[in-house]
Order: C-alpha cells, then structure tokens, then sequence
C-alpha cells in the first residue's frame, strides 16, 4: 500500500492500535517549558510515577521569563515560581533544564531545531501548539495539553486517533518582497483558521523546496493557524546539512543509519491524500492581517474585505472588526501604528533579523514607534552581534532585547497597551493576545520593517525598490503627524 | 487527575453564539501562571466578562443571571489556537460540564475529552436551534445522554447523536483517564522503545 510521509513517521510509532479507539504513539522527543508542565508534575507525584525516559525531555523557559536585566531576579513572584518549578522539577526527574540564564536558553521551538534535538521522522510533542515547528524538518510534531504531558513524561506515549492527510502544494516562483511567512498567512486567509482542522498538512512544490530551514520552521509553525493538528515538509539535502553535526544529532556510523531512514521520509508518487490544494507562489503579496483571527489576512496592497465575501457569520466579522477599530473596504496602507514586535517561534529566527536589517539599515525608526527585537534564543542573539546586524539596528535606533517568548503572548511584562496597534512577526492576533485591548497586524519581518521605519502600514516592497520612495512615504507621514 | 463520572446530564445552558472562540479569549495568558490547578474558573473569559477595573461587563452572557446551566454552546470552531489545557480546566472550574458546538478545534476538543468535559458536536441546524430556543426561553433544558450519545432540546423533543470513541466514552463514564491505561501497558512499551532508532 503506498503511504504518504505522515504515514510513513506515524505508523512506525504506533505501539498499539485500540478498537475503537485512539493509537497509542511512541514520542522521540518531548519538550516542556514552565507554563504547561508543573501541573504534569504534580499529577505525576500524586500517583508516584517515574518519568519513563528523561533523556527524552528537554526543558527550557521561554513563556514567561523578561526579555531585559535577565540577570536580575524574575519581579513577578508568579512568574518566578513558575520557572522555579520548572527547574525544581527537571532536576529530581533527571531533565536536561535550560533555564534563564543558560546559554542554551531560548524558546522551545527556536532550541530545539539549533541543538539538533529535532530530527527528520521523529515524533515530538510539547505542551504547546506552536510544536508544529518541527514538523520543517519531516517530524509529525505537535501541540498537546497537559494530562497529555503527564502521559508523556509517564509513558513516552499519547493516545489520539490518527487525522486525516492533507497536502498543499504552492507552485512557481515567489516575488521579491515575498517571505516564507507571507506564504503561510497567504494559505491561512485561503482556508480560513479552521480549514485544516482534523488534517495532518504536506507541504510540497517548488516554492518550498526552495526555501531555507528557517522558512519552512515558520510556515510549519502556522499550520495550527488553520486548525491543523500539525504541517510537514519531506526532508532534503537543506534538512540534512541543518542537521548534520549539531550536539543532539546522530555522529559517526548512527548518522548514516539515520541517513537510510530519512532518505525514505517522503510520499509514494501515488500517496493518497484526503484533500490536496494548489496555490500558485507568483500570485502571493506581503500579506498583513485586519482582523482577530490569523486567517483574516489580506495582500498588503487589498481592501478589507466586506462582510458577505467572508465565510462565517456576520456579527462575528463585525465584532472582529469593531474591535480592531477598523471598516469594511478600508485600505491598511497608511494606516498608522504604535508598536512593532519582531520575535516569537514564527519569525525569532537569524533570517527574520536579517530580513529586518535589511529595510531598516541606513534609515531611522519612526519617532513614534516602539519597537521591540526579541531573539529566538541566546544563539540568534550572538548571531545578530556577529553578522554586524546590532549595529544597523542600533544605527537606525533599535535596541535589542533578551530572548523569550515576549509579546507573542504578552505573559511577562513585554504588553502591547490597550488600543495600540503593532505590527507583529508572530502568530496570532486574537483579542488581547498582545495584552488587554491590544491590536496586532500580523506580517512579515520585512513589513514589519517597513512599518517601523515610516510609522504606518508600508509595503515593504516600494522600500526595497525604490529610495526614492521612502523618502516621499516618510515626508508625508511628517505631514500627518 | 480524576474527574466525575459522566452518565446523563440534564440542564439549562449559556449561550455564546460567536464563531472561532479561541482559548485565549476563554483564559488569556497572564491568568496562566498558577503551578496548581486551582482557581481557573473564575478568570473563564476573563477580557470579556471584566472590565479592566474588575468590574463586570454587564452585556456578557455569564452577568446574565437569565443564564445558567453546565451545558455551554458556543459557536463555530470553539477553542481554537493555543494548546493550553487551562481553557478547559477554566470551564470545568466554573462548573460546566459539556461544550456544545457545530465545530471543534482538534486540541482543545482532546483537552476536554482528557479532563472530564464532553464536548458534543452538533450540525449547525441543530446548534441553530438550541440558539434560538434558549433565548426564547432561558429555562429551555438539554440533556445529554452519553451511553446513547445523543442530545436533545426537551421542550421540543427534537434530538441528535453525536460522535465520540467508544474508548473515550468508557473513560468518561467512568472517570478513568489515559494514564491508567498506558501504565498498563508499560512493559509493551519499553519493548517497542527498544526497538526504534532514536
């Protein structure tokens, strides 16, 4: 029978089919962080269990830590017990812990895939929907609550039935200006943040192909934008130089044996999917968002689009909009804005900073704005030191600031005020989800770049074609303000 | 953790009639701090029940004291985004025990299955017509019967099966989780374990 790469991965970790039932999953490699596991402890002592396999978990804290005075005690005593537990808890199970501080230290999905703890046909999971990351690398990789972290830490296993296969293939050539981020929020308006729901998602074609190990990780990382339970890309030869070499990666003769099983980590040519889409690249713009949702994401250069071109019901889109402060066929260029993060799982990574510097070098960042750089990890910090990037940035008058997960989740301190809007390089603009009453625009580090040096919703492209420009968008915001 | 067992429930329910509800409107981050599972329930929709002083918002639908019930059914694809098993806790903590809604997200639906609140998915006809008999009548009782998997709107006797696994089903009438099971089975798998590449 011939099997698509999820089946391929899946099946081989299945330990036990139940009738009726869930399969009982084999986990490689399991990741935790301070906020979904100290419940999983405690579930774990009341039953006096063991943790099966702790050289299986990692765990770093990312959720909550501040991202400046890292070396200063953790303010908010919540915050602090909760990174306490974390290490607590890693060292009487024998967990590898990097907590504030370590050099390894970063968020989970940044680490993981640096250390080489992520590997082609593994299975890992972490207590956090943000796990699809992993899947850029050919892994079924997933979010899960945590009785299912207990089970995990318990077990090495979890029990879920099997979801349905689906694969998305993007075409063609992408346009300058276009990003690996765009492409996702692209596919996300597509099939709206419930369209995948039940999937296991493919990505293939050209388009993806193409792109580094840092764009997969961010296009994977959105899958669970669009309800998918998780996003796959077939590993290749990009994969295995990412791989090769790194601390948790196989060596020696174990790599060519790895070697041997992810070579066989692909489709059959006539796999089976349940549903299979294709988009083509060339027609995908920088994409911002206008709504509540991931999937309310429109090119930069569109209207918001009236209630009636939208699936779902009409009060919900107007509350959407409402909330935003926004209408039906407005124009987002030239809006104004407050705030711009450039950070989180899905663009903290050294290409997103590079992507950033590369509009922002040689200008300044619009007097109005505030504007927060937060690396993936301790690793992407030194990287930006090294390539010269801190330089342009502080040139152009940026500051850096600490690794963590930061304003994605606003959970530490980094909170975007009520009814401010930023333009933000991470995942989700939900209500509040940068703080109460925050407004977020989700986009591509390049627009967030452009954004952040005119001061309103720019397309990043006007800026990488044409000086000329800039300087006539930065003259007429002047005038504005 | 051990939850009740869960048989046949009859009550009233609150409505939340809006689409693509996601876990961070249903607890929002800053209330996921505590190390113990105690106290969600009272930050359940927190941004949309309080205002920022604290006080109540007098238009949402847990300040109606027309509504009550541990039956909640909410619109479209309830519990979307974030994993954080918090949203599900929120809503068992504040005292319901069941979710109703024409769609699930996957995490959240797992989440719930996991920790004692059923989630019953309904067509958007069905989940329609709850809507509507609720606000004619707050009072308007569901019952959800779970070893017959079905629900029914009782002033009209209008009813539907709905899904779930026959395994999660035995779990939840009898309060046992995945834990029990896979502790069972443990020397299969160190076996299997034994045997994979990584």
């Amino acid at each position: 029978m011939t099997k698509t790469l999820f089946d391929k991965v899946w099946d081989k970790h299945v330990v036990r089919k139940i009738e009726g039932g869930p399969d009982v999953l084999f986990i490689d490699r399991h990741l935790i962080h301070e906020v979904t596991s100290p419940v999983a402890f405690l579930g774990l002592k009341s039953r006096g269990i063991k943790v099966l396999y702790p050289e299986r978990t990692f765990a770093t804290a990312d959720h909550n830590t501040p991202t400046i005075n890292q070396h200063l005690p953790v303010a908010d005593p919540l915050s602090a017990n909760q990174l306490k537990a974390l290490e607590s808890n890693s060292n009487e199970y024998g967990i590898s812990h990097w907590g504030l501080g370590h050099q390894k230290n970063g968020i989970v999905h940044v680490v993981g895939p640096e250390h080489g703890i992520t590997q082609p046909g593994a299975t890992i999971v972490c207590g956090d929907s943000h796990t699809s990351t992993h899947g850029a690398f050919g892994a079924i990789a997933f979010g899960i609550g945590t009785s299912e972290v207990e089970m995990v830490l318990a077990s090495q296993c979890i029990m879920q039935p099997k979801p349905k296969k689906m694969r998305i293939n993007v075409t063609g050539k992408l346009s300058k200006g276009v990003t690996p981020k765009d492409v996702a929020l692209y596919i996300i308006s597509q099939l709206t943040t419930s369209g995948a729901t039940g999937y296991f998602v493919e990505y293939a074609g050209e388009v993806f192909e193409k792109m580094s190990m840092e764009g997969r990780m961010t296009v994977c990382n959105l899958s669970i934008e669009m309800g998918a339970r998780g996003g796959m890309i077939a590993p290749d030869e990009t994969t295995f130089n990412y791989v090769k070499g790194r601390e948790f990666s196989p060596k020696g003769e174990a790599w060519d044996k790895a070697m041997e099983y992810y070579k066989t980590l692909k489709s059959d040519a006539d796999a089976v999917f349940d549903k299979e889409l294709t988009f083509d690249g060339s027609a995908i713009e920088p994409m911002i968002t206008y709504g509540t949702n991931p999937g309310m994401g429109i090119g930069i250069s569109h209207e918001i689009p009236n209630a009636e071109e939208v699936e779902g019901g009409v009060a919900t889109y107007n509350k959407s909009l409402g909330y935003m402060g926004f209408h039906e066929g407005e124009s987002m260029l030239g809006k104004k804005i407050d705030y711009v993060f450039v950070g989180s799982c899905t663009n903290g990574r050294i290409e997103d900073f590079r992507a950033f510097a590369s509009i922002v070098k040689g200008k300044k960042k619009a007097d109005h704005v505030t504007a927060w750089l937060v690396p993936g990890s301790h690793i992407v910090e030194a990287q930006i030191k090294e390539e010269g990037l801190l330089d342009i940035f502080t040139e152009a008058g940026f500051t850096l600031r600490q690794p963590g997960c930061s304003a994605c989740l606003a959970m530490n301190d980094d909170k975007i005020p009520a009814g401010k809007y930023s333009v933000s390089t991470s995942n989700r603009n939900f209500e509040g989800r940068q703080g109460p009453g925050s407004r977020t625009l989700l986009a591509s580090p390049l627009v967030a770049a452009a954004a952040a040096v005119t001061g309103v919703v720019t397309d990043p492209r006007e800026l990488i074609e044409d000086e000329g420009i800039l300087s006539s968008v930065i003259n007429k915001v002047k005038d504005l303000f | 953790m051990a939850y009740d067992k869960f048989t046949i429930l009859r009550s009233t329910a609150v409505p939340l009639p809006i689409e693509n509800v996601d876990t961070d409107q249903i607890i929002p981050a800053r209330f996921l701090k505590a190390t113990e599972r105690v106290g969600f329930g009272d930050n359940l929709f927190r941004d949309w029940r309080y205002n920022p002083d604290n006080t109540p918002k007098a238009d949402f639908v847990l300040n109606n004291p027309v509504y009550s019930g541990k039956i909640l059914v909410g619109g479209k694809n309830f519990g979307s985004g974030s994993s954080r098993e918090h949203a599900a806790w929120a809503i068992y903590d504040y005292g319901f025990r069941c979710v109703v809604s024409s769609f699930f997200a996957d995490i959240f639906k797992n989440n719930c299955l996991n920790i004692g609140v059923l989630p019953v998915q309904v067509s958007p006809e069905f989940a329609d017509k709850i809507f509507t008999a609720i606000h004619s009548d707050p009072k308007a009782e569901l019952e959800i019967n779970l070893p017959e998997q079905t629900i029914t709107l009782l002033p009209t006797g209008e009813q539907e099966k709905f899904d779930i696994s026959s395994y999660k089903k035995e779990n939840m009438m009898n309060g046992f989780d995945d834990i029990d099971y896979l502790q069972n089975i443990k020397g299969e798998i160190e076996e299997f374990a034994s045997e994979l590449p990584f």
